[in-house]
C-alpha cells in the first residue's frame, strides 16, 4: 500500500485505500468526540477536531521551517557551521546579485502592471453588454499552470535565425520584421528577457487583480455615483475622486498579494528559460542550488531568505487593512 | 495570501436599469473605452489562440511558418495529439494525465475535511489556548513551501514512501490547511449562533452539528475551497518536483510538459498540444465553476 503504484488499477487501488483510510482516522475522531457532552467534553471535542491538523502543520511546515533556517547556516553539505556566510554569498557573489536583481524588477513591475491593468479592464467593461465573456477572456489565465502559461509565450518569443528564406514562427520577431527590423533572440538578451519572462506574470495576475477589483468597483454605493454624475463630473474625474479612493483599499491587498505570489514564481523561469541567460530569480536559484548544485547551505539560505521578503508585504497589507477598518 | 479582502462577494442586485437616453450617452462618449477594452482582450487571448491552431497544424507547417498563415492555407491533423498520448514518442501524457488526477482527488479531499472540523473547534467551541492557536495556524499561511522541502523529503526518506503517491497528497493537504482553516472559519463564524443553540438545546453534540447544520451550509464554501485547490494542485510544478521528480509512475502531467519542454524545446509540435492536453481539465473546472472559484478568490488569497 505504500509502494509505487506504477500500473493505472494499482494506482486508482491506491487512492482508494487512502481515502478508505482517512476515512477510518475521520470516523474514528468524531466516532470518539460523540461520546463527550458537557462543559468538560467540549474542550476534549475541540482538541480532537484540531488533533491531526496540529500534526500535519507541526511536522508538515513548522518542523521543516526551522529546519530549514537552522540549515542556512550550514556549509554546502549541511555538516560544517559557517554563520551567515551562506547569506554573505546572496549579496556578494556576481551571479547571485544578478539573482537579486532580477527579483526586485519582478517584484517591482508585476504587481503594479498587472493591478493598472486589471483596474482599466475592470473600469471600461463595468456594466457593459459583453461585461462577463470580456473577464472571462482575461480571467482564464488565471486557471492554467504556469508552465503551460510559460510554454504558450516560449512560442510568442520563439526566434528564427535571420537567413534566406527562414520564416519567423514566433509572434513578436515576426512583427519586428514585418516593421522591418532584425528578429531578436528574445529569451536570451539580458536584461529583455527578464522582462519578457514578467510579461507571462503580468498576464497570468492581471485577471486576479480584475476579478477582485470589478467587485469592489461594484461595491461603491450607487448613490455616491449618482451624486457625481449630477455634479456633473467627467469620466477621468469620476475615476480620480470617486472610483480610486473608493478601492484604494482593495488595490492595496492585490497589490500585496500579488507581490507575494511574484516574488515565489518559480515554474515560469524554470520553463521558459531554466534560469539560464541572466533570468534566474530567488525561487528559481533556491531549486537549482538545491538539487541541481548540490549546495543545501545557500539552498536553505535563498528559502530562508524568500521567506523575510515575505514578511514586510505581509505586514503592511495587514496594516493597511486596519488602517482601512478603522476609518 | 492576504487577509479579510474588503470587498463584498455579490454585487448589489438592485443597481436600476438605466434608461435608453443613459445607455446611449454613455455608448457615444466611449467607443475608445470600448476599443482599449477589444485591444486587451485581444492581446490576452492571441497567445493562446496561435498555440491552439498550432497544435492542429502538420509538424513541417508548426516548424517553417507561423501559426498565422494557417488562415490563408488550411491544414488541419489530429497527429500532434496523437503523437503526444502514444508511447512510441516517449510523451505518454495519458499517464502523467492519470497520474494528476490521482494526485488531486485526495489532495483536496483530504485538507478540505479536515480543516472543516478544525474551523469547526476554532469558530463553536471554547477551549483554553484558542485564540493563540489560531493565531498560529493564520500566521502559518505566508510560510513560503520553499522553506519545507528539504526536511520534509527528509522525513518521507525516513518512512519509506519516496516516489509514492503518499508524498505528494500529504504535501498538498499539509500545505493547504492554514488557509483552509481560515477561510472555512470565516464562512463558519458568519453562521448565526442562535441555530447552533437551538441544536445544543434540542440536546445536539458537537459531532452532530457538525453535519446537520454546519455541512448543509457551508457546502458553497467547500466548493470553493475545493476548486481552488484542485487548480493549485493540478497545475503545481515545485512540489511534484521535489517529490515525484524521479520517476514517471508519480509524475503529474505539469512536471512531463516541463520536461518536455526543457529537452525538447523546439518541438513545438508536442508542446502545442501537450500544452492544450494539461490546460483542459483546469479550464473546463474553471469555467463551469466559475462563480464558486471567484468567491474563493475574493474571501481569501493566494498561497504557495
Amino acid at each position: 500500500m505504500f509502494n509505487t503504484a506504477s500500473t493505472t488499477p494499482e494506482k486508482i487501488l491506491q487512492m482508494l485505500a487512502a481515502l478508505l483510510l482517512f476515512a477510518a482516522v475521520m470516523g474514528l475522531i468524531l466516532f470518539i468526540a460523540g461520546r463527550f457532552g458537557g462543559k468538560r467534553g467540549d474542550r476534549i471535542v475541540a482538541y480532537l477536531y484540531l488533533l491531526p491538523v496540529v500534526l500535519m502543520l507541526g511536522i508538515g511546515l513548522v518542523y521543516p521551517g526551522l529546519r530549514t533556517i537552522y540549515q542556512s547556516f550550514f556549509d554546502a553539505a549541511g555538516k560544517a557551521f559557517i554563520g551567515f556566510d551562506n547569506y554573505g554569498t546572496i549579496f556578494s557573489d556576481a551571479d547571485q546579485l544578478t539573482v537579486l536583481r532580477n527579483t526586485v524588477f519582478w517584484v517591482v513591475v508585476t504587481p503594479f502592471v498587472a493591478t493598472a491593468i486589471g483596474l482599466v479592464y475592470a473600469i471600461l467593461v463595468d456594466k457593459s453588454r459583453f461585461e462577463s465573456f470580456a473577464k472571462t477572456l482575461i480571467f482564464l489565465p488565471m486557471s492554467i499552470s504556469f508552465v503551460a502559461a510559460g510554454v504558450i509565450w516560449k512560442f510568442v518569443y520563439e526566434y528564427r535565425p535571420d537567413q534566406g528564406n527562414v520564416k519567423q514562427i514566433g509572434l513578436i520577431n515576426q512583427l519586428i520584421v514585418w516593421l522591418g527590423g532584425k528578429p531578436v533572440q528574445l529569451l536570451i538578451e539580458s536584461p529583455l528577457n527578464t522582462f519578457l519572462l514578467i510579461v507571462v506574470m503580468i498576464w497570468v495576475q492581471a485577471g486576479f487583480a480584475m476579478t477582485i477589483l470589478s467587485a469592489a468597483i461594484k461595491a461603491i454605493p450607487d448613490d455616491i455615483i449618482e451624486a457625481a454624475r449630477l455634479d456633473g463630473v467627467n469620466a477621468w474625474q469620476m475615476f480620480r475622486k470617486i472610483t480610486l479612493p473608493s478601492v484604494q483599499p482593495t488595490v492595496v491587498v492585490v497589490l500585496t498579494t500579488i507581490g507575494i505570489a511574484t516574488l515565489k514564481v518559480f515554474d515560469i523561469v524554470r520553463t521558459m528559460t531554466g534560469g539560464n541567460f541572466g533570468t534566474s530569480v530567488v525561487a528559481n536559484e533556491f531549486y537549482r542550488q538545491t538539487f541541481n548544485a548540490d549546495n543545501q547551505g545557500l539552498g536553505a539560505a535563498l528559502a530562508t531568505l524568500l521567506f523575510v521578503l515575505v514578511i514586510p508585504i505581509v505586514w503592511y497589507n495587514i496594516r493597511s487593512l486596519r488602517q482601512s477598518e478603522a476609518r | 495570501m492576504s487577509t479579510t479582502t474588503p470587498v463584498t462577494t455579490t454585487p448589489p442586485l438592485v443597481a436600476e436599469k438605466p434608461s435608453a437616453a443613459k445607455v446611449a450617452k454613455k455608448r457615444l462618449s466611449s467607443p475608445w473605452a470600448s476599443l482599449a477594452a477589444i485591444v486587451l482582450a485581444v492581446l490576452w487571448t492571441l497567445p493562446t489562440f496561435g498555440l491552439l491552431v498550432s497544435s492542429f497544424r502538420p509538424e513541417r507547417a508548426i516548424k517553417t511558418t507561423g501559426w498565422w498563415t494557417f488562415f490563408s492555407n488550411p491544414t488541419l491533423t489530429m497527429d500532434n495529439y496523437k503523437g503526444v498520448f502514444g508511447g512510441d514518442g516517449g510523451v505518454n501524457l495519458a499517464n502523467f494525465f492519470i497520474n494528476s488526477l490521482i494526485i488531486c482527488i485526495p489532495s483536496v479531499l483530504i485538507p478540505l475535511s479536515l480543516a472543516a472540523l478544525a474551523a469547526y473547534a476554532f469558530a463553536w467551541i471554547n477551549f483554553p489556548g484558542k485564540n493563540i492557536l489560531f493565531l498560529m495556524v493564520f500566521a502559518l499561511q505566508i510560510v513560503p513551501l520553499q522553506v519545507t522541502l528539504i526536511p520534509l523529503l527528509e522525513i518521507y526518506v525516513n518512512i519509506k514512501i519516496t516516489g509514492t503517491f503518499w508524498t505528494l497528497w500529504l504535501s498538498h493537504a499539509t500545505f493547504a490547511l492554514p488557509l483552509a482553516i481560515y477561510l472555512l472559519h470565516n464562512f463558519m463564524r458568519e453562521i448565526p449562533a442562535g441555530l447552533i443553540e437551538a441544536a445544543r438545546v434540542d440536546g445536539a453534540g458537537h459531532v452532530s452539528i457538525f453535519f446537520k447544520v454546519m455541512l448543509p451550509l457551508l457546502t458553497p464554501a467547500l466548493a470553493a475551497f475545493g476548486i481552488f485547490q484542485f487548480l493549485w494542485v493540478w497545475n503545481d510544478l515545485l512540489v511534484a518536483l521535489v517529490f515525484a521528480g524521479g520517476g514517471d509512475e508519480v509524475a503529474p502531467i505539469t512536471l512531463q510538459l516541463a520536461n518536455l519542454s526543457g529537452t525538447r524545446g523546439t518541438a513545438w509540435q508536442l508542446l502545442s498540444a501537450g500544452a492544450f492536453v494539461s490546460i483542459i481539465v483546469p479550464v473546463t473546472v474553471f469555467l463551469l465553476l466559475q462563480r464558486f472559484f471567484v468567491r474563493g478568490l475574493l474571501a481569501g488569497s493566494v498561497k504557495g
